[in-house]
């Protein structure tokens, strides 16, 4: 059986006239290929005599099954597997990233629009889909959760009887997953000094990754009874722990290794068809792919939660805070998820990036029929920063105060107690990033206005589709500016993996990094290369496909990748180095006494002393030998949140971004033009300005999707979806897409690689309520919700 | 699934005559969509690229022939002057690249409500032409729409052109979408003056079972039109016209509450886009109508 894949992922070089280090934009090893199609993505894996794995899934959101009928689907000229439950091969038949509560194909019941039921693989797509068509399942519908009130009514169906999860004791009702609160000073007594408060209840949808490269892999089966599995996927041997167990393998047989992933997000966290694929490959013996078509895509990972948040602030006539009060309902659906986390960071970031000592906090998940939520961009942070900038903008207003001033005189800064009573112990720019958005000269007013021509109706609202000609067109502005938390939280053990090489190829020493980090778009490879010509004075570096043959490297997710696996390639590329010099020192050490005194540097391919006198020639200290380690590297520890109180050392970095939202609004049609957004953000250390700011660029495209576009619009009636494609979920095209000035900030956080910051998730808080604040301030609503659509901007919401 | 790929005009309406079911396709905007997301399985698809006829556009005295595959970009580029309000329309089809495929001809084949040239051919007047192995037919656009996603056509009839008057006053179109390009339609509204008739005409596009033209909008503003002279005289509209123009548009829709808009919102537009567009094509008809007064 041949054991690998004619298409496999693709081994990246970067070229050897290339000398840059870290804060050099050096170009990606992967955009040449992604750009002229070359790129081997996850779906473009292909293997002789592979068969196609299809996924049956449930239609209907909360059901008893009554049975399963597959006979006809296995009588199907083609098929070679049909699985169900009672299939499974080993007593672990449920997983999850941190509770195991999802079923690897559904027992008995199903619990969300779109649930796996049965597998089936054929030896083309469309027998594959065509005999799951065939397979009857008898859905005997139960009553639906949908929201607060229906999952904790007296008598409400449990999602999960009898859990016994590490959240189950502390929650006040079974349908609820995790609630965190958070007590700090005495939020009462302090509302009693306000001289006004201001309270708001707002609602966030349930937005989706939408990352353009669909859920795919290949699962080969090999001669030793193991599997082969090449995945897009965010976090490898998360994965490798989940589906083990499941196959009944040792980790070791399971060999996994990241293909091309198109975008991620958060939506590739949790197992798609990781699982599936392998067993299928394993029952039939055959390798077996796995495409989700965009359809199911929507169905095969969890989404942004939706979230109900109502907030109190207080604040006295000279524009302090004096408390805020507030709580948080996050929608988690069917099962748990990264839920539980979220809720940590919606609670531990709730206040925003503010000084307010006296705080009464509370967030939860439910669980729910509607559709399993979870890691996304921003994770919990995105919902509370878009309820308390709005907070901020109408306690101003209370005021009659300038929003950006009022947010400046209550901004933390280095020092500033958070509500858990952790310190912020690095710089907190708050208030220097807002006065840099508004420091930026304004977008001239009216820019469709063309002499003596017919207007340019591609800067109005409605773009081609010839909307207006600037009747009813109000410009509006706003800010907002907001906290992430970088890496993973409450104690969790969070490390990375690096193993770096170092030896002489053809005359000339390369070094060979590999990692288990899984780039999915982030840039995380260029940037491993850059740190290693910077510790290791060499120009070529090999970057080895991530796969399970070395450590984890953690998730790529929480902002984290560069600090942790870019920190864990530093990390190893400096022990490297002691090796390499003590080599030298071995060799040459006699030769000069530079070698015993002076701090010595690896550069441009030479041993080099601080003073720059060159010692010796890499080529030569190396010789025929190679160096060769493997090390993790940790960020310092945190600690749980107390579960009454909600203190504790939770987060080990803190992220911050403002931004400026310009937009131009159709006020008789609620049709929206954004004109800029302008950005500041402190970056710590930008390692490759150009990604950064391509970072930067795209979390606040991100966050403008969701403020203008994007929603999973969820039956309340059926629990189901009604919009799972790219014709009716809307994601912004470059004509939606304003000018992003991007201005950054380099304060260095000394606890950190670098002194760098992760960036990728702070810039998606603040765009979506800069936005929604710009469009309040050109309509005059009060606009609790996003995304905004034309019907909330015209007073023309569906009948009652 | 048979694909059939005549090489001819002729061979397609025998094709065509022999398996009534088979579905055309030429630029395929709406037939792979609902192939690849196995929404719809037919036995045949008829493959009309080979015939490059429907490619073909030819200006007449009174209309433009407008080949049933006549690519959007084309109508973009080349039939500005002639066909404004389809110029316009073309420009809302989805992206450069499917503008590039998609043709005139899909759109009637799919009859859609939402389908973005209706509104534009309903205010400019048109005939589709029909033809079978039977013969040829001239089909008036306004009873070609006879239901959701249906159209006049017989089961063994293609499509082969549309004919579209030739504007002799201003057109106008506008599309409300969520995003501002590449979206389907929420709602559409087309308006054409007709100087040469005295008349106007106006097309509804996705807030109705299907493509409707407001006709009380266009009697009630025919009539005002003509009462006041203002064809002749060219003189401003009174706002209460457009007032009353922009209601009775409205009040043509009858749409329904759906992942793209609500029905409240639909009306609402409509009314907005038909008092817009009445501005514009009355300004640019008195600036036109003024300039030869002076002449």
């Amino acid at each position: 059986m041949p054991q690998q894949p004619r298409v496999t992922p693709t081994e990246l070089r970067q070229g050897a006239g290339t000398k840059g280090g870290i804060g050099e934009s050096t170009l990606r090893p992967d955009g040449t290929l992604k750009v002229t199609g070359e790129f081997a993505y996850a779906s473009d894996m292909w293997h002789e005599d592979m068969l196609w794995g299809h996924t049956l899934r449930s239609t209907v959101a909360h059901a008893e099954i009554r049975s399963i009928d597959t006979s006809e689907a296995l009588a199907t000229p083609g098929v070679y597997a049909v699985l169900t439950y009672d299939d499974l091969p080993t007593g672990v038949t449920h997983y999850g990233l941190e509770v195991q509560d999802t079923p690897v194909l559904a027992h008995g019941r199903v619990r969300h629009h779109g649930e796996p039921v049965a597998l089936i693989a054929a030896d083309h797509p469309e027998t594959a889909r065509r005999a799951a068509a065939k397979i009857r399942v008898d859905y005997a519908e139960l009553p639906l959760v949908t929201d607060e009130a229906s999952a904790t009514a007296p008598g409400a169906p449990l999602l999960h009887e009898g859990r016994d999860d590490h959240h189950s004791g502390h929650v006040p009702h079974p349908n609820i997953l995790h609630r965190q609160p958070i007590v700090r000073g005495d939020a009462a007594a302090a509302a009693a000094r306000a001289d006004v408060i201001v309270s708001g209840e707002y609602y966030f949808g349930m937005q989706d990754q939408a990352f353009l490269g669909p859920e795919s892999g290949l699962a080969v089966p090999a001669e030793d009874g193991g599997v082969d599995l090449y995945v897009a996927t965010q976090w490898l041997h998360s994965d490798l722990r989940q589906i083990a167990p499941v196959l009944g393998l040792p980790p070791e047989k399971v060999r996994m290794t990241l293909s091309g992933v198109g975008g991620a997000f958060g939506g590739r966290e949790d197992l798609s068809m990781q699982i599936h694929g392998c067993l299928l490959a394993l029952r039939t013996g055959k390798p077996v792919k796995i495409v989700y078509n965009r359809f199911e895509s929507f169905f095969g990972h969890v989404h942004r939660h939706p979230a109900r948040l109502w907030y109190e602030h207080g604040a006295t006539r000279d524009g302090k805070l004096t408390h805020m009060r507030c709580r948080i309902v996050l929608d988690g659906g069917a099962y748990a998820s990264a839920s539980p986390a979220v809720v940590g960071n919606a609670a531990s970031l709730s206040v925003g990036p503010y000084v307010v000592d006296d705080v009464d906090i509370e967030a939860l998940a439910l669980y729910t029929n509607n559709p399993p939520c979870g890691a996304m961009r921003g994770f919990g942070a995105v919902q509370a920063c878009f309820a308390y900038e709005a907070q901020m903008d109408k306690v101003a207003k209370a005021l009659d105060m300038d929003p950006v001033e009022f947010r400046q005189r209550n901004a933390m800064s280095q020092g500033t107690i958070m509500p858990t009573g952790q310190s912020v112990d690095s710089p907190a720019p708050v208030a220097e990033l807002l006065r840099r958005v508004k420091a930026r000269p304004m977008p001239p007013e009216q820019q469709w206005t063309t002499a003596g021509q017919a207007p340019d109706v591609r800067a109005l609202p409605g773009g081609l589709s010839n909307t207006t000609h600037g009747e009813g067109v109000v410009r509006g502005v706003g800010y907002a500016v907001g906290i992430k938390n970088v890496g993973f939280s409450e104690g969790f053990d969070d490390y990375s993996t690096a193993r770096v090489r170092i030896e002489v190829i053809g005359g000339e020493p390369v070094a060979v990094v590999h990692t288990a980090m899984a780039e999915v778009g982030q840039g995380g490879i260029t940037v491993h290369a850059q740190i290693a010509r910077t510790e290791l004075g060499v120009s070529q570096v090999t970057i080895i496909p991530a796969d399970t043959r070395v450590g984890s490297a953690g998730s790529t997710s929480a902002s984290r990748q560069t600090y942790m696996t870019g920190g864990a390639v530093k990390n190893t590329c400096e022990h490297v180095r002691e090796r390499v010099l003590e080599m030298g020192r071995r060799r040459f050490g006699s030769y000069h006494p530079a070698w015993a005194t002076a701090e010595l540097l690896l550069e441009g391919g030479k041993v080099v002393t601080d003073g720059g006198e060159v010692l010796a020639d890499l080529v030569d200290v190396l010789g025929d030998e190679a160096v060769d380690m493997e090390l993790e590297f940790r960020h310092r520890p945190t600690e749980p949140f107390d579960l009454r109180t909600g203190q504790g050392f939770g987060h080990v970095q803190y992220s911050f971004a403002a931004h400026r939202a310009v937009v131009e609004v159709d006020t008789e049609l609620g049709l929206v033009k954004v004109v800029e957004l302008a950005v500041a953000q402190d970056v710590g250390k930008a390692l490759n300005p150009l990604s950064v700011i391509g970072q930067i660029q795209g979390g606040t495209t991100q966050g403008l999707g969701v403020a203008v576009m994007e929603e999973i619009i969820v039956d309340p009636k059926t629990a189901r979806v009604r919009n799972p494609s790219f014709t009716d979920y809307l994601i912004p095209t470059i004509l939606d897409t304003p000018t992003i000035p991007v201005d950054v900030l380099e304060l260095a956080d000394d606890h950190a690689p670098y002194g760098l910051r992760g960036i990728g998730e702070a810039p998606t808080l603040s765009s979506t309520p800069a936005v929604l604040a710009a469009i309040r301030q050109a309509t005059g609503l009060a606009l609790n919700r996003a995304p905004v659509r034309p019907e909330h901007l015209t007073g023309t919401g569906p009948a009652a | 699934m048979d694909f059939l790929r005549p090489a001819s005009w002729e061979e397609a309406l025998a094709a065509k005559a022999a398996h009534p079911a088979a579905v055309p396709i030429a630029g395929g905007t709406d037939v792979m969509v609902e192939i690849n997301f196995d929404h719809r399985r037919p036995e045949h698809l008829l493959d009309l690229n080979r015939v490059g006829e429907l490619s073909e556009w030819e200006v007449g005295d009174e209309t433009v022939r407008l080949g049933a595959s006549v690519p959007y970009s084309r109508v973009m580029d080349s039939l500005r002057a002639e066909l404004p309000g389809l110029a316009l329309a073309s420009h809302t089809v989805a992206s450069p690249q499917i503008r590039n495929r998609g043709g005139v001809g899909g759109n009637l084949g799919t009859a859609s409500p939402a389908g973005d040239a209706h509104p534009a051919l309903l205010a400019a007047g048109a005939e589709v032409e029909a033809e079978s192995v039977r013969g040829s037919r001239r089909i008036p656009i306004d009873a070609f729409y006879t239901g959701v996603k249906r159209n006049a056509l017989e089961p063994d009839e293609l499509i082969r052109a549309v004919h579209v008057k030739k504007a002799t006053g201003p057109q106008q179109y506008s599309k409300v979408g969520t995003r501002n390009a590449m979206v389907i339609a929420v709602c559409a509204f087309g308006l054409a003056l007709h100087p040469e008739s005295r008349t106007v005409r106006t097309g509804i596009g996705s807030a109705a079972p299907t493509p409707v033209r407001a006709q009380a909008a266009e009697e009630f503003l025919n009539a005002a039109l003509e009462e006041a002279g203002l064809w002749d005289s060219g003189a401003p509209l009174p706002p209460s016209v457009a007032a009353r123009f922009a209601e009775l548009a409205s009040g043509a829709c009858n749409p329904i509450d759906d992942v793209r808009g609500t029905a409240k919102y639909r009306r609402h537009a409509i009314g907005v886009l038909a008092r817009r567009q009445l501005g514009w094509t009355w300004e640019q008809y008195r600036g036109a109508h003024n300039l030869e007064g002076a002449a």
